[in-house]
């Protein structure tokens, strides 16, 4: 709420205060950004460390316009994009309606359960190998693996929020006259919404980790190809470049998908 | 009996398995008939079954022994001629005011205009006018049963399930709530069932009280407590005062021997 005129001082004050507040806050978060890259900067004109290893930041900079100038950033960057939005997506969804079938039908949680268990804690990259012999070089293995990668923190997510779903909402819709279904549309996948939510971020961020280090791997396009290239042709400044961008969209993706969840569940407060 | 019993309770019992332990015995052979258009008071120390019986009437528990009858049909479920106000409200937390009261009105498929009028009709009628855009966690707590009981109004069951709708709030809210209570039952003239463990409450609210005892429930009293309900000066009748100490006297022993029960 803001003040409306005839406050007292204090309140006023307090009102200056915090509005300082409010601008000063967002300079304090990145502050640190800004004196890393300046940081960044100097040493690497300094040599304190040697080029190859750290190329100054205006030189990565100057390496960034020209791989946009030329569309390689742009082309590479969609390649990627596509597989981790198709890989992300097909994992939300088969995921969600999963964990929260689970939930709510205990012969396929008695038959399901282990195996979420068991393949949970296994490190997803190892499948890299798999999905490349199954599928190829493409699109396709990157998608499967980041799909077979993203699905159970959603899995696990959808599951734990289905499961606290609270009893008398469910009571209440059904003596509204809602059916089974109908209250586990509008009472069961709302109360798991949460939960869900923090599966699906777990999963963003993980998405990002195989999409790259599957590219470096066994692909010839994408950003984390286009790392593991410039690299090996030692072109490190382009290579710092690219780097540099898979983290902005990986931040991008991230804070663009919790804006999104904030104003889904604004009805927590 | 017969003709004007709504809602038969013949001879049930009622277990709880908990996930870990031994099965507890809730109620046993509980016999209970609510009259159509009657206000009747559960009214027993906490533990005694009470709220199980209101949810095996409202066809939330399975009947495993015994059989209810409402309408003369057996219970088989939850269903809209049995409306339920739970003591923490249990409002869908991500829909507004407006879209709570609606939905019951969007299960039975009024069209649109008319549902919103109706809505609109009972928010007012509770006294939540310029409320109608707020979500339950902005609301203090009598607020939040008020719309509560809107919802569960507008659907206009037969039927009124409450279990401890006052339990959570402050002494004032619960006075006027209790008042407000009174008048639309006079107006809709609804079976209520009410579940209290509040002895005052149950006398000024409930037509008849059914008292009950310590787990394992059983009903073991019907008192009759029809007084004039619009005398303001009610509280401090003799009349009153006597039949609140007469129940108090049955709910007391009853709470004792729960009490002793859980000492170890």
């Amino acid at each position: 709420m803001t003040d409306t005129g005839g406050v007292a001082n204090w309140t006023t004050l307090a009102g200056v205060a915090d509005r300082l507040g409010r601008v000063r806050q967002p300079l304090l978060r990145y502050a640190p950004l800004l004196i890393l890259a300046v940081v960044w900067e100097v040493a690497a004109r300094l040599h304190l460390l040697s080029t190859s290893a750290l190329p100054p930041l205006s030189d990565v900079a100057a390496a960034w316009l020209e791989l946009a100038r030329s569309g390689e950033l742009f082309t590479n960057a969609a390649d990627s994009l596509y597989r981790a939005g198709a890989g992300l997506g097909l994992a939300v969804i088969v995921g969600a309606v999963l964990g929260i079938a689970m939930a709510t039908w205990r012969p396929l949680d008695l038959m399901a359960g282990p195996l979420v268990e068991l393949f949970y804690p296994m490190p997803k990259s190892a499948l890299i190998p798999v999905t490349a012999l199954w599928l190829g070089f493409g699109d396709g293995s990157k998608i499967l693996l980041i799909f077979l990668g993203c699905m159970l923190p959603v899995t696990l997510g959808g599951y734990n929020g289905a499961r606290g779903a609270d009893r008398l909402l469910i009571w209440s819709a059904r003596s509204m006259g809602a059916s089974r279904l109908r209250t586990l549309l509008d009472v069961v996948l709302p109360s798991a919404l949460p939960e869900l939510a923090n599966g699906v971020r777990t999963a963003l961020a993980l998405s990002f980790i195989l999409l790259v280090s599957s590219e470096m791997i066994a692909a010839r396009q994408g950003l984390g190809f286009l790392i593991g290239s410039l690299g090996a042709d030692g072109s490190y400044e382009a290579m710092f470049a690219v780097v540099l961008t898979v983290a902005a969209l990986g931040f991008l993706a991230d804070r663009a998908y919790m804006a999104l969840v904030n104003r889904a569940l604004r009805w927590r407060q | 009996m017969g003709v004007s019993a709504e809602i038969v309770v013949d001879g049930v019992s009622h277990r709880y398995r908990p996930a870990v332990g031994r099965a507890v015995l809730a109620l046993e052979d509980v016999s209970l008939e609510v009259r159509s258009s009657e206000f009747l008071a559960l009214l027993g120390p906490s533990g005694c079954g009470k709220s199980t019986l209101l949810y095996l009437i409202g066809g939330f528990l399975p009947v495993e022994a015994g059989k209810i009858v409402v309408n003369g049909k057996p219970v088989a479920g939850p269903g809209p001629d049995r409306g339920i106000v739970f003591q923490h409200f249990a409002l869908f937390p991500w829909k507004t005011v407006r879209k709570n009261v609606l939905y019951g009105l969007e299960r039975q498929g009024l069209p649109r205009a008319e549902r919103e009028a109706r809505a609109q009709s009972f928010i007012e009628l509770v006294g939540l006018s310029g409320f109608e855009e707020s979500y339950p966690s902005q609301l203090s707590g009598g607020m939040k049963q008020r719309a509560a009981i809107a919802r569960t109004l507008a659907f206009d069951p037969r039927m009124l399930l409450m279990d401890e709708p006052f339990g959570a709030l402050d002494a004032q809210t619960r006075g006027l709530m209790q008042t407000e209570l009174l008048n639309i039952w006079e107006r809709t003239r609804k079976t209520v069932i009410f579940v209290t463990h509040d002895v005052r409450e149950a006398v000024y609210l409930a037509g008849r009280v059914a008292v009950m005892s310590a787990r394992p429930g059983r009903i073991k009293a019907l008192i009759d407590t029809s007084f004039d309900k619009n005398d303001p000066d009610l509280h401090r009748t003799k009349a009153f005062v006597d039949k609140v100490e007469e129940v108090w006297g049955l709910v007391r022993e009853e709470a004792v021997r729960a009490q002793q029960k859980r000492a170890p």
